[in-house]
């Protein structure tokens, strides 16, 4: 048992990590008091953008892979971020409606992208040959229980990734910036009487959710994934649905996240562990939607929802 | 007072819709110069793909056939200020149960293929039903809660299909269904040289009419309405708001279960697993497109199948992707929900043509 578990661990981490920082970008979006319901098709921009920086530069890059990774890194929350500026447009400018919005974002993105895939390959796949490799942290893998669960076969990509929930719980909870971000969520007449521009918090709440869907598409690409194949196959509705059962708070997400990965993962390797696969895989695949919508039944009376979320102002 | 201010809207949702499209065409023609091809010459293979001869017209059709259905599917719950946002997986467990009865089920083939019908509408409605009860009962939101469903239905297709409908080769697949029952039908695709068309596309001109006559000309149409536009006036006049929601959501649910069929059991005669539909999503450009009116879903969707079904054609003959064509789709819907801009504009347009001609402004 204990073999088993600290054997799935890293795994359960590895595919927690995108989720997490993809729904912490929409956490920033709709505490802002945007609906981003395009967060698939962000990550999917992060995901392409990342890959296509990585393939054209590592014929001549290959001696610095890290440099390269990293470069890769920022072209997808780059990509990421201007993509966004379509949706933040329509909704924040135009009063659109931004659940048809993000429809629009998923379906170009995932259009475009492929499209502009088959010109590096035909078949629209794009593989990249490096990724990053995990690694031991010294000393703290050793401390018992804790050390190999969460300190060994790490990607360092998952400690920025939680460098970055860490700041954003800061920034959101404990500044007057955050507050007012907030508040524009909830009530933003309020908030625009007090002098604060609605449309400016506004736009850095969508343009971050770009930013960080983008870096956890790209995330996948050179942890787990290591090709371009046209789709995120879901994760960025998956981030939605953790942002709903966490109920749009920091910790909230952290935890329904990791219980969302931890069910992939066993999903996936259900089959070869003795003890799971009496369970049919179909019911990890299926459980984190169905607890989604469990959650949205049980807090439907007082639902934790910023109030003016999805409402232009 | 409320009639004038409707009426700029409603005059104008075909000057949108065209906007709306000249601007996805204008979208796709710079992707394709981008690439560094030639945008005429792509528009004009894509068109050629989806029309040149009448086995290419009869997939356009057939394509058309599945994009209506979810057209009208999404504009139907549309009317009732829903969004129904999974007609995927309504599709996809359509097409299951369809699927499933044709496998199993033998019967005279008039016979057959009511039992074939009524097996996707039923599966639909209810994978429908159950976020639009979440909605009403519990105000749970019927985006989220459809978004969830479509994945319930993705993964539950992915286990059920290799375990139960297996084809004999590969493991992504159902078997394939026998032409005999199938949608097909052989003086069909006699009549269209062999291409897909199938007895899909009667069900969806007859759903266009039926959904057209409940809308306008019943009650329960009027209810449907009357909840979409103002659900406090709604509530206050009487007419049963929740009863309105799930009803609704049951209807949309089966129009694309009926979509699922004419996918699975008439274009396709097998379902794939680990694939979403993308036909559930384009048919909410559909029915944006459309303004939500049947006879406007039944336009657009044909004009979307001539784009779906060329791109293959443009393709062989050119070196742009087909992804163009969801691309061009992308675009449009794109701008018909930022479509506040045009209509400032031919707003704009009307009044000054109506100061002008003070005269005839009644009759703008």
């Amino acid at each position: 048992m204990w073999s088993t578990l600290s054997s799935i661990f890293p795994y359960a981490i590895g595919y927690t990590i995108p989720l997490l920082i993809t729904a912490l970008g929409g956490l920033y979006c709709e505490r802002s008091g945007v609906t981003n319901l395009g967060l698939e098709g962000l990550m999917l921009v992060g995901y392409f953008a990342c890959a296509i920086t990585i393939r054209l530069l590592e014929a001549t890059m290959a001696a610095h892979s890290v440099m390269l990774l990293t470069f890769g890194l920022v072209v997808g929350v780059v990509a990421g971020a201007l993509f966004s500026l379509l949706h933040a447009f329509a909704s924040i400018n135009l009063k659109a409606d931004q659940v048809i919005s993000g429809t629009a974002i998923n379906m170009l993105a995932g259009a475009i992208t492929v499209y502009l895939a088959r010109l590096i390959s035909g078949s629209g796949n794009v593989r990249i040959g490096m990724g990053i490799i995990r690694k031991n942290i010294p000393l703290l893998s050793k401390i018992p229980i804790i050390g190999p669960l969460f300190f060994s076969q790490t990607y360092w990509t998952t400690w920025v990734v939680l460098v970055i929930w860490a700041l954003s719980w800061l920034l959101l909870y404990k500044t007057s910036f955050g507050l007012r971000l907030r508040a524009c969520g909830e009530h933003p007449s309020a908030v625009a009487s007090a002098g604060v521009n609605v449309h400016r918090m506004r736009y850095f709440g969508v343009i971050m959710s770009g930013a960080l869907a983008g870096l956890g598409g790209a995330v996948i690409l050179i942890t787990y994934s290591g090709e371009f194949h046209g789709t995120v196959a879901g994760l960025g509705f998956l981030s939605i649905a953790a942002l709903i059962f966490g109920q749009w708070k920091p910790l909230g997400i952290l935890g329904a996240t990791f219980f969302f990965g931890s069910a992939t993962t066993i999903a996936n390797v259900s089959q070869v562990i003795p003890s799971l696969s009496v369970v049919p895989p179909v019911f990890f695949k299926v459980f984190p939607y169905v607890a989604t919508l469990v959650a949205l039944v049980l807090f439907s009376k007082k639902s934790a929802a910023p109030k003016a979320s999805g409402q232009p102002f | 007072m409320k009639k004038t201010m409707y009426r700029p809207r409603s005059g104008n949702a075909f000057l949108v819709a065209v906007s709306a499209v000249i601007l996805g065409l204008i979208g796709g023609a710079v992707l394709m110069a981008s690439i560094g091809s030639n945008p005429f010459a792509g528009f004009y293979y894509l068109f050629r793909g989806g029309l040149m001869n009448i086995e290419r017209v009869g997939n356009t059709l057939a394509t058309a056939t599945t994009l209506m259905l979810v057209g009208l599917s999404v504009a139907f719950a549309f009317k009732t200020g829903l969004f129904n946002i999974g007609a995927s997986g309504q599709m996809l467990i359509g097409g299951l149960c369809a699927t499933l009865v044709a496998h199993k089920i033998f019967l005279p083939r008039p016979l057959f293929l009511v039992v074939l019908v009524a097996s996707a509408l039923i599966g639909g409605a209810l994978w429908g039903v159950i976020p639009g009860f979440l909605k009403a009962r519990f105000n749970v939101h019927e985006v989220v809660a459809t978004i969830m469903m479509n994945w319930i239905a993705y993964w539950s297709i992915y286990y059920f299909v290799p375990a139960f409908l297996k084809g004999p080769s590969l493991e992504t697949e159902s078997a394939s269904i026998a032409l005999s029952q199938s949608l097909r039908a052989p003086w069909l695709t006699k009549l269209f040289s062999g291409s897909y068309i199938n007895y899909g596309f009667f069900i969806a001109i007859a759903c266009v009419i039926i959904i057209r006559f409940v809308l306008d000309k019943t009650t329960l149409g009027f209810g449907l309405k009357a909840v979409g536009s103002n659900r406090w006036c709604a509530e206050y006049a009487g007419i049963k708001v929740n009863r309105n929601v799930i009803i609704s959501m049951m209807i949309a649910g089966g129009l694309a279960g009926l979509a699922g069929l004419t996918f699975y059991t008439g274009y396709s005669r097998n379902i794939q697993i680990g694939v979403m539909p993308a036909q559930g999503f384009d048919g909410i450009a559909v029915a944006l497109l459309g303004a939500s009116n049947p006879l406007g879903v039944l336009f657009s969707s044909l004009f979307f199948g001539i784009l779906q079904s060329g791109k293959g054609f443009m393709n062989a003959m050119t070196s742009i992707p087909p992804e163009i064509a969801d691309s061009i789709i992308a675009v449009i819907i794109y701008f018909t929900a930022t479509s506040v801009l045009f209509q400032r504009f031919w707003d704009r347009i009307a009044k000054n043509r109506r100061s002008r001609r003070p005269d005839q402004s009644e009759e703008a």
